[in-house]
């Protein structure tokens, strides 16, 4: 009997079969569960109304990300400083309270090593090649870069995960996304994901799980892999994986919670039979020239209204589908801008580094290298840079780069989800505009009326030094 | 939970697509630890606009909305569903839907039922004046002079007809789940 070609999603996925039923439904066993503050509180209160225990705390990590302040933890003689907001405090108590009560490890809020969590499970070793990881959080597609399958879920199965260690799936069709070629300067990771999304729309990968491949992926480090597979959701697919290679066993070789010796000589030999076999089919694939694509930026409140910096807004009567037209004509009434404005005269008035797209060091020494020298336009209300975790910022600090962006004019903030979705104080005001390193624009996602636009954090520090979007080519030697 | 058969009544006329959970539930409502009281709080961007459905009293405590494609995109948070529930929303029709949304939906109750862009939008214009009934024994969506056939995941629909509870539907699997951490050294 010969065996059919896999690829490294239908190997992960066999791996991890409890049970299979009649009708395709399978049993999926969870090896690495994240867990934080906002989609955890109302799965543990169902767990202790169904006198529930989680069965495997040892595959569980839980930390608080999107309520904490960016600012000041700590006073200077190291009291914890109060949280402001009442119901983010309830909700940072709440998950402190049931981590204790259920015995999950937990980083503490005022804990060096404390993040987001797409940032922490990386840099701790956490997440490792060939397993299943999960959190309740869509961004968690995110763990594909180290050829974890990872995805989002909601509280309900955050749940099931803490009772049972299980999920019950079905299995998703496969779409391979081929990217060729050497970028050109000034071209990033963020610019090849939206590039993505713009071409496959943002609902083009529902259904599927996308498999990043070809010699521009390979060439690229663990965290701009990590910084593509964040966005998979974007374009509507729950997961996205890069085959584990040398660059990520380098990468996770002794992180404090990888394997070590003969374990790890055992993990690697199974990691190493994890890539796609030749001949292995696709239910779909699409194909970009690296060499084609600019720093994108997004005009509108969908993350695939995305054009090169180059270009101009759209208008909407070029879209094919009058469903697209529709929603392109809402979202240039929401961004307040007119069809055919060039997208460098678009004026902002925040700019924001950070989230679980781009807060790590990488993204922090790019987005460095453009404010060298240079200083934050005097039309910009806010600056912020937040790290992805503190680890990051104290690697950051160590390479001088908070002097950097201090003397630019950035505030150097404490690590968190922050200006991505707001829900601690960092907001953008209604009506103004950020040009932000995050992944979503969606209305109010900033805050309530706040402007977006996605782009890369090199050109996030172009934007700063401009007041306006600009292209960061033209800004690099 | 409670069993789903049939529901019937007047539908949110919403239409657009790529209906993300930030616009369903703003990112300051996810603060609460409870999943109730979430329903005055959702669509609130929408609701500042021209034609809002949402605080209509012909369309109050509709049980059925029906949407643009790619709705639920974006977030995993399951408080989109609870703010639905919340506001009287049993099923959503659209031309499809996030992955990460539908599970959701069906862990708590709420059906979604995807057709066609086209009849998508006939239920639409009939949503403005009349009723709505979903049948989930007969898998078919009615309205005056038309009536189509929907599909849903088996295991799903079984969940949803038997209102079963899924962890303790996996909780029956323990040997086999025990099984598999020995033979994986998990």
């Amino acid at each position: 009997m010969t065996t059919r070609p896999r690829t490294l999603y239908e190997k992960i996925w066999e791996d991890h079969v409890v049970e299979r039923h009649d009708d395709g439904t399978c049993l999926i066993y969870i090896d690495r569960h994240l867990v934080h503050e906002v989609t955890s509180p109302q799965a543990f209160e169902g767990m202790r109304a169904a006198g529930r225990r989680v069965r495997r705390p040892d595959l569980t990590l839980a930390m608080a990300d999107h309520n904490l302040p960016t600012t000041q933890r700590v006073d200077d003689a190291g009291a914890r400083l109060p949280i402001a907001d009442p119901r983010s405090a309830e909700q940072l108590a709440t998950l402190k309270a049931n981590v204790a009560a259920f015995g999950v490890p937990y980083i503490g809020e005022t804990d060096a090593a404390q993040g987001i969590v797409h940032v922490v499970g990386p840099e701790q070793g956490f997440t490792l090649p060939g397993t299943t990881l999960v959190c309740g959080d869509s961004h968690t597609a995110a763990h594909g870069a180290l050829g974890a399958l990872a995805f989002g879920i909601g509280t309900s199965e955050v749940e099931h995960v803490l009772a049972t260690q299980t999920l019950m799936l079905r299995p998703s069709k496969t779409m391979e996304v081929r990217v060729e070629g050497t970028l050109g300067p000034g071209v990033s990771a963020k610019d090849v994901i939206l590039a993505i999304i713009g071409h496959i729309g943002a609902a083009g990968g529902a259904g599927h799980v996308i498999e990043y491949r070809g010699d521009t992926f390979a060439a690229m480090s663990i965290e701009a892999r990590l910084t593509v597979a964040n966005m998979s959701i974007e374009a509507g697919a729950r997961s996205g994986l890069f085959a584990p290679d040398q660059t990520t066993f380098d990468y996770l070789e002794g992180r404090p919670m990888a394997p070590r010796g003969a374990e790890w000589q055992r993990r690697l030999e199974y990691w190493r039979s994890l890539p796609s076999d030749p001949g292995a089919t696709y239910d779909r694939s699409v194909w970009l020239d690296a060499a084609q694509i600019a720093p994108n930026v997004t005009w509108g409140t969908s993350p695939d209204d995305v054009v090169p910096i180059t270009g101009s807004v759209p208008h909407p009567a070029t879209f094919a589908d009058p469903g697209r037209q529709a929603a392109a004509a809402k979202s240039l009434d929401y961004m307040g801008l007119a069809a055919g404005t060039a997208m460098q005269d678009i004026k902002v008035q925040h700019i924001f580094i950070g989230s679980c797209t781009n807060s790590r060091i990488e993204d922090l020494r790019e987005a460095a290298a453009v404010m060298r020298g240079r200083r934050v336009n005097s039309t910009i209300r806010q600056a912020l840079v937040v790290p992805g975790s503190g680890l990051v910022k104290r690697q950051a600090e160590a390479e001088g780069l908070d002097r950097i962006f201090v003397e630019a004019g950035f505030e150097w903030r404490e690590p968190g989800c922050s200006m991505c979705l707001g829900m601690n104080p960092d907001k953008v005001p209604p009506g103004e505009r950020c040009a932000s390193t995050s992944n979503r624009n969606f209305a109010g996602r900033q805050g309530p009326g706040a402007r977006t636009h996605l782009l890369s954090p090199a050109m996030a520090a172009a934007a700063a030094v401009t007041g306006r979007l600009a292209d960061v080519r033209e800004m690099i030697p | 939970m409670k069993p789903v058969t049939i529901i019937h009544g007047r539908a949110y006329p919403l239409g657009r697509d790529n209906i993300d959970t930030d616009l369903i539930i703003g990112a300051e409502h996810l603060k609460t630890v409870s999943r109730s009281g979430l329903g005055r709080f959702a669509f609130e961007t929408l609701r500042s606009e021209p034609g809002n459905l949402f605080d209509d009293p012909v369309f109050a405590r509709s049980p059925i909305l029906i949407a643009g494609a790619n709705f639920g995109c974006g977030s995993s948070r399951e408080h989109a569903v609870w703010a639905l529930i919340d506001l009287g929303v049993e099923a959503v029709i659209a031309p499809s839907f996030s992955d990460i949304f539908s599970a959701n939906a069906y862990k708590n109750g709420v059906v979604t039922v995807a057709l066609s862009a086209g009849k998508v939008a006939r239920l639409m214009a009939f949503a403005l004046t009349g009723k709505i009934t979903i049948d989930l024994v007969a898998m078919t969506v009615s309205a005056s002079g038309m009536q189509t056939t929907f599909m849903l995941d088996p295991f799903r629909r079984e969940c949803l007809l038997r209102g079963l509870d899924e962890i303790a539907l996996t909780l029956a699997s323990e040997p086999v789940i025990r099984a598999y951490e020995l033979r994986s050294g998990t």
